[in-house]
């Protein structure tokens, strides 16, 4: 028993890189990359900042050799990403191992939907998008781009807490012995739909987001693509693969409370903790570092913040959210965590939790402030989305 | 103001989709959260895009909400009260 | 020793008349459309109004459908919710594009972008019975309530749960339906649902419904029957079809002979059916055929009706004379395989088992 689910491969694009050590270099040196959007015609653009990827759509097509309009912005992410994640990994036969693929996302194609809602019905140019509304969609495009055929893939959308149920998913399935190596993640583009809905919920910052700040007052959106490659002992063992941390434990809960807020005391949230700390078999002690949810809602946060508290009695370890580097990337945040996660273990080091002044009025907790280094083995990391959506991943250096 | 209540009860009917309620169920002084018409921090949400697209009043802060929305009689007067400004 | 896992439960509103279970398809309603709605029980019966009100209709379906799996199951509430859905509730996400575009960005109302998170269902599901346990939705095309089953197995072989509600819906949506009319995924001339597989026309006639099922590894008195396997593939050139079902088959200790119903996805369009001749005229020539999607429509939870139909054959024994595929009798119906595609891709069998 105790099958370790080593993680051998990762590969991500974000606001702050458009690979692994692109994103880590922000992170080190405090590089964040939130502002004013430039690729969406919004009338809100003067109100929001986002994360946004500076890379146009036609340079992201160009770099994987297709025609110009040919696929939405999150399949474009979601492909470069995980060919760098299967790449890092040295695969070079995907289909050698059953393995499969899961990916989180949750508006997969609304980009073109959005643009070409109405023109589909004055003539066909783009009719190539049609099918792109299908949450599924990008999922295919990542099989076909990296050739895996005949194997299992599947997209989960729970909200924000996507891909870090994707993440769980594959390691549940390497763990029953159904796959023995599975490229998991998330993609998600920004989109009018998106900027539109959260500025309905009244959520949206018109400045830096500023997480577990009093004074915050919501969240950038981002964009973004994360996967990691996650195999079991036996591949690892066969392969001789380097491994790059394990995951070593999951949870997932709903807070059953509201469609969209989180509640009070954070009962979904503590719930997934405590299941990812007992699938561990570890102690909350244990926890080096917590990179949290923080989407610098005044929701997220109270709620999140007192679910800390909770779990470790008080104790909490060092934390921080990465969102002020990042924007909140929907979907993709438990998979660009991931990789943060595996990053800080890497490499012993905290990421500061940027925009931070003011400790909030409802508890003491401090996020650190400033890049630290600390001998780091066990991560935990947050994810939770609307439906009462709450996930917890802990990644470790030992398996 | 009356006038202007019972347009805010007609409008309440119909943005909320309150099927099963009428405009004489809903008292003016009626808590409109919680324990009275049982409404919730969405329903605020289609509130407050009601007093912008209909009577052009924007509320920068979500929060703000609560003490216009407590009744009908709250609401009818913070619109009065904004006309006037 | 892993866990069995039973079907203890289902509930199902469809293009038929199955939202009461105490029937099975003994009123058949014929379609003659390129689309196909559902039956609509009384939803005031299930859903309270001041909780309708918000409620796309994917989530009334649902609602309906799996109140009445819950209650069959004799549950107040579960382990684990997993809902499978290819579009969510589409209608609500279509309103909110449209009203985006139509409104230049202004006056736009949280309910409906709410809506169309995809995991709604799942989430007021729970939100419904206050579940506080694991959460999931799988929006994978075809293989999207596929995926749910795999996901439930685990979960109760583990025993990491006991009792596990999943389901698949998806809406009808204009928007929708005339996108991909365009694209001549859905027919462009009615069809009798009768003579779907005459049709010789491109494309499916594009249907709705909700069907959820508790799956649980303790068998009881409501018990339907024993879910043997999931596969799904997410691609499979034809030349590879057989050979991939009867590798399914071997790896469950199962021949071609031991299999006394097969169930296949026909979908009427003439383009992508010939997968399922395959198995028709050669695997399984000498086995009972059945289909179901002039029942219900073709969706991309369409495949959860199959696993209904399946389960209610498995429970009273018979099989009706209006799913019957060909001429070969079914003495008892105790092993069935269920294979499902979509347009060439997202395959999918499933194997169960009377118990």
């Amino acid at each position: 028993m105790g099958k370790g689910i080593a993680i051998t491969g990762m590969g991500v694009i974000s606001a702050i890189g458009n690979n692994v050590e692109e994103n880590y270099e922000s992170l080190i040196s405090k590089k964040i990359g939130i502002s004013k959007i430039t690729h969406i015609d919004t009338v809100h653009k003067n109100d929001i900042m986002v994360g946004e990827i500076s890379t146009t759509n036609e340079a992201l097509e160009a770099q994987l050799g297709l025609s110009p309009n040919s696929w939405s912005r999150t399949s474009l992410l979601a492909v470069i990403a995980a060919k760098e994640a299967v790449n890092h990994a040295g695969i070079t036969d995907l289909n050698a191992f059953k393995t499969g693929l899961i990916s989180g996302t949750t508006v997969g194609g609304m980009d073109k939907s959005e643009q070409y809602f109405y023109e589909y019905f004055e003539n066909n140019k783009a009719w190539h998008h049609i099918n792109g509304l299908h949450a599924g969609d990008s999922t295919k495009k990542i099989a076909i781009a990296l050739g895996l055929e005949s194997s299992f893939t599947t997209t989960i959308s729970t909200a924000c807490s996507s891909a870090a149920n994707a993440i769980m998913l594959g390691a549940r399935m390497i763990k029953s012995g159904q796959l023995d190596r599975v490229i998991v993640g998330g993609a998600d583009c920004l989109s009018k739909f998106t900027i539109n809905g959260f500025k309905t919920l009244m959520i949206l910052s018109d400045t830096y987001n500023t997480p577990f700040d009093d004074h915050r007052k919501g969240l950038n959106l981002g964009e973004s693509a994360a996967y990691l490659v996650l195999e079991s002992d036996e591949v690892v063992a066969k392969e001789n693969k380097k491994v790059l941390a394990y995951v070593k434990g999951y949870g997932n809960a709903n807070d059953a409370f509201h469609q969209t807020a989180s509640s009070d005391n954070g009962d979904g949230a503590v719930l997934a903790m405590e299941q990812a700390l007992k699938v561990a078999g570890l102690s909350p002690k244990a926890v080096d570092y917590v990179n949290a949810h923080g989407t610098a809602t005044p929701n997220n946060d109270l709620s999140e913040g007192r679910a800390m508290n909770r779990v470790f009695d008080g104790r909490v370890p060092d934390f921080s959210s990465t969102k002020a580097f990042t924007g909140h990337t929907l979907a993709t945040a438990g998979a660009i965590e991931a990789v943060y996660a595996v990053l800080a273990l890497q490499n012993n080091v905290i990421f500061p939790n940027l925009n931070f002044k003011t400790p909030m009025q409802e508890f003491d907790l401090l996020p650190e402030t400033e890049l630290k280094q600390k001998e780091l083995n066990v991560v935990l990391s947050n994810s939770f989305g609307f439906g009462g959506n709450c996930t917890a991943l802990i990644f470790s250096k030992e398996a | 103001m009356t006038d202007l209540k019972l347009e805010l009860k007609e409008k309440i009917i119909e943005q909320l989709n309150l099927e099963d309620v009428s405009v004489a169920e809903i008292g003016d002084k009626d808590p409109l959260f919680g324990e009275g018409l049982g409404l919730d921090s969405i329903d605020a949400l289609e509130l407050i895009v009601m007093l912008d697209k209909d009577y052009g009043i924007k509320l920068a802060d979500p929060k703000e909400g609560k003490q216009i929305f407590e009744s009908v009689e709250t609401m009818a007067a913070y619109i009065t009260s904004k006309k006037t400004e | 020793m892993k866990k069995r896992v039973y079907i203890n439960s289902v509930g199902s509103v469809s293009a038929q008349k199955t939202f009461e279970n105490d029937a099975f398809l003994t009123e058949i309603t014929t379609h003659n459309d390129t689309t196909m709605s559902v039956i609509n029980p009384n939803y005031k019966d299930y859903i309270p109004p001041a909780a309708a009100r918000r409620m796309a209709k994917g989530i009334k379906m649902s609602t309906v459908s799996s109140k009445t799996a819950l209650e069959e199951a004799g549950l107040d509430n579960v382990d684990a919710i997993i809902v499978g859905t290819g579009l969510g509730c589409i209608g609500d996400s279509e309103k909110f594009i449209s009203a985006i575009i139509d409104n230049k960005e202004q006056f736009l109302t949280p309910t409906r972008f709410i809506q169309s998170s995809h995991n709604t269902v799942s989430g007021q599901i729970a939100l419904g019975i206050g579940c506080k346990g694991y959460n999931y939705t799988y929006v994978n095309g075809a293989t999207s309530f596929e995926s749910c089953l795999i996901d439930a197995m685990i979960q109760l072989q583990l025993e990491e749960a006991q009792n596990v509600l999943v389901g698949g819906v998806d809406e009808l949506v204009a928007h929708h339906v005339d996108t991909h009319r365009l694209i001549d995924h859905i027919k462009k001339t009615p069809v009798e649902s009768t003579q779907l597989l005459a049709s010789k026309t491109e494309g499916c006639v594009m249907a709705e419904g909700a069907q959820f099922f508790v799956l649980s590894n303790e068998k009881q008195a409501s018990t339907y029957g024993e879910l043997l396997a999931v596969g799904t593939y997410n691609s499979l050139e034809k030349a590879q079809l057989t050979g991939t079902v009867s590798k399914f088959l071997a790896e469950n200790q199962l021949s071609v002979d031991a299999i006394d119903l097969v169930i296949l996805g026909y979908n009427g369009d003439v383009t992508f059916d010939s997968y399922y001749d395959l198995l028709a005229n050669e695997l399984f020539s000498n086995t009972a055929q059945a289909y179901s999607k002039h029942l219900s429509g073709e969706y991309d939870t369409a495949s959860s009706f199959a696993f209904w139909l399946a389960s209610k054959v498995m429970r009273t024994n018979s099989l009706p004379e209006v799913v019957h595929l060909n001429k070969v009798a079914v003495p008892t119906p105790k092993t069935i395989l269920l294979y499902n595609q979509y347009r060439g891709e997202y395959h999918s069998l499933v194997l169960l088992r009377q118990c």
